[in-house]
């Protein structure tokens, strides 16, 4: 641990200028720029609320529709910003590790940071939301950095593993976005599975098994409240579900990139 | 430079019996399908190539090796493994100290980045603070004459400028150990002078240097130890430059390698 620490703090500059890099390419050409991190969401609140409230009638579900839209869109695009370019980010720069000494994994968590600043200007907006569409905001929210901490951790995990493979296999590209996906539909973005009539509503606990849904569901139960109660901190179990999968993303990332570390050099 | 009584204790780099591997064959280019299907059909193959068979030596503080022997000899992968891009296969490196490897100075820059921030990146990559790229970046600049193109995307410069560039960064580097591949022979002839005069300036220094090159002009003036590579075998190392680089050069006029063992019996200090 103490040795991870050094390695960080001797590559401090460098992995600044990493972060500095990354943004700046992000960016590049865009009328924009940097608003985009704060539009798009956006956007896509306003396309999901549109179609969901009118086409679909999601109104009257006994909370702020729009808020809880808002929860699942910032929660996946976080998730889904981060580990698509984390999955690139060792190919990316393997021309940089394949002639000078540098930790791999440096290239990786300076595009989860230029994620992480995206997800946080979209929370300020998130909190300006709250505010306009009068759901309270409470001492409750600081509950808020668990899932946020998690989902960083867990964001890096998952790059990990992602970029790791993408280096074996070009596959991993496609595959990923079928299965972003499926997995978006499963992390309930715009229905909320305790409200479903049928075998999904019977079934809902299920839901838990995808870490997206946990993290959403944490933020919908700080903010409003699950199940029609107030909104409250979610119990222990839930605490350490959220924790539990960001732990054993991590873990396994880790493990793939300390054991393949010198590997990767064969397959670029 | 290698008088006899001078000789420290310590090697600041040694290799012992250095042999890496690598492995080549079908899973390079198949994706996931094929890959697995070739795992149960037991049709998936890999061939073992190994780019460096045994190498050992050991270089002190001081000294300046050249590093000869044709393409595909071994050199660039040898010098993976002495600056830790790679680990070997078998057998190990051992250096106290720190290393600055300038392998093939052009690549790993930033198309997109201007030359100012592709400048700075570079420096964050060979280990340098930001408080010195601060201070020293007009230097920089002045060095690889790109002050009118500062701010242009790196995409832009020639390839010539690239690599001015590429050296007047990496030329900063106050290291224990410099490793210095084909990095020479960069730029226009104006610029090669300045360059090789910096390199000496910066061996003279007291840096331990090693040189690949294809110049056998240059290994002759600068080296005092000579390591040559064929095919990854370690065909000699030692320190009688003139005898190694007369046997070097006869051998790439007619193509026969020397007798193991036969010119040098005598093993290097």
């Amino acid at each position: 641990m103490g040795k991870i620490l050094d390695t960080f703090r001797r590559h401090r500059f460098l992995f600044s200028e990493l972060v500095k890099r990354d943004f700046k390419k992000k960016y590049k050409r865009t009328y924009l720029g940097m608003l985009w991190s704060l539009l798009s969401p956006l956007l896509t609140l306003l396309v999901m609320n549109l179609v969901f409230s009118n086409f679909f009638g999601r109104t009257g579900v006994g909370y702020d529709y729009t808020i809880y839209l808002f929860c699942g869109i910032i929660v996946w695009n976080f998730f889904s910003d981060a580990t698509n370019g984390g999955m690139g980010s060792l190919m990316g720069n393997s021309a940089i590790f394949s002639k000078i000494n540098v930790p791999k994994y440096l290239f990786l968590f300076s595009r989860n940071i230029s994620s992480l600043i995206n997800f946080g200007l979209t929370f300020v907006v998130f909190l300006i939301f709250c505010l306009i569409r009068q759901v309270p905001i409470t001492p409750l929210f600081f509950a808020l950095i668990i899932p946020i901490i998690c989902l960083i951790v867990f964001n890096v995990g998952v790059g990990m593993i992602l970029s790791a493979l993408f280096i074996f296999f070009r596959d991993v590209k496609y595959l990923w976005s079928v299965f972003l996906t499926l997995l978006m539909y499963m992390t309930a973005i715009f229905y909320d599975p305790y409200q479903m009539t049928g075998a999904i509503g019977e079934y809902a606990w299920l839901f838990n098994i995808n870490p997206i849904y946990v993290y959403a569901k944490y933020f919908r139960w700080v903010v409003l409240g699950v199940g029609g109660s107030d909104p409250a901190f979610p119990p222990l179990w839930f605490n350490l579900l959220a924790v539990g999968y960001a732990a054993l993303a991590f873990l396994i990332g880790a493990l793939i990139y300390k054991r393949k570390n010198y590997k990767f050099l064969y397959y670029i | 430079m290698a008088e006899k009584n001078k000789q420290p204790k310590a090697p600041i780099l040694s290799l012992s019996n250095v042999s890496i591997r690598y492995v080549t064959g079908d899973f390079k280019e198949i994706g996931v399908k094929e890959f697995f299907l070739r795992k149960i059909t037991g049709k998936y193959q890999t061939t073992e190539f190994w780019a460096d068979k045994n190498i050992t030596f050991a270089i002190y503080p001081g000294d300046m090796l050249g590093i000869i022997g044709g393409n595909g000899a071994g050199k660039s992968t040898l010098l993976k493994a002495i600056s830790g891009i790679m680990v070997p296969t078998e057998g190990s490196v051992n250096c106290k100290g720190r290393i600055a490897a300038l392998l093939e100075l052009g690549s790993g820059f930033d198309g997109d980045l201007t030359v100012k921030e592709n400048t700075y990146l570079r420096g964050a990559l060979l280990g340098y603070t930001k408080k010195f790229m601060d201070e020293t970046y007009d230097d920089i600049i002045e060095f690889a004459e790109l002050r009118d193109f500062e701010d242009r995307p790196f995409k832009y410069l020639s390839s010539g400028m690239k690599s001015r560039l590429a050296f007047s960064i990496a030329s900063l580097v106050d290291p224990d150990i410099l490793i210095l591949d084909e990095v020479l022979s960069v730029g226009d002839g104006s610029f090669r002078k300045k360059s090789e005069k910096k390199m000496k300036s910066i061996i003279s220094g007291g840096a331990t240097t090693i040189l690949v090159s294809h110049s056998l002009r240059q290994v002759r003036a600068m080296c005092n130890k000579i390591l040559w590579l064929d095919h990854g075998e370690q065909i000699v190392f030692g320190d009688d430059v003139k005898k190694i680089c007369d046997a070097y050069e006869k051998y790439v006029n007619d193509k026969v390698l020397p007798k193991k063992g036969s010119v040098w019996n005598k093993p290097a200090q």
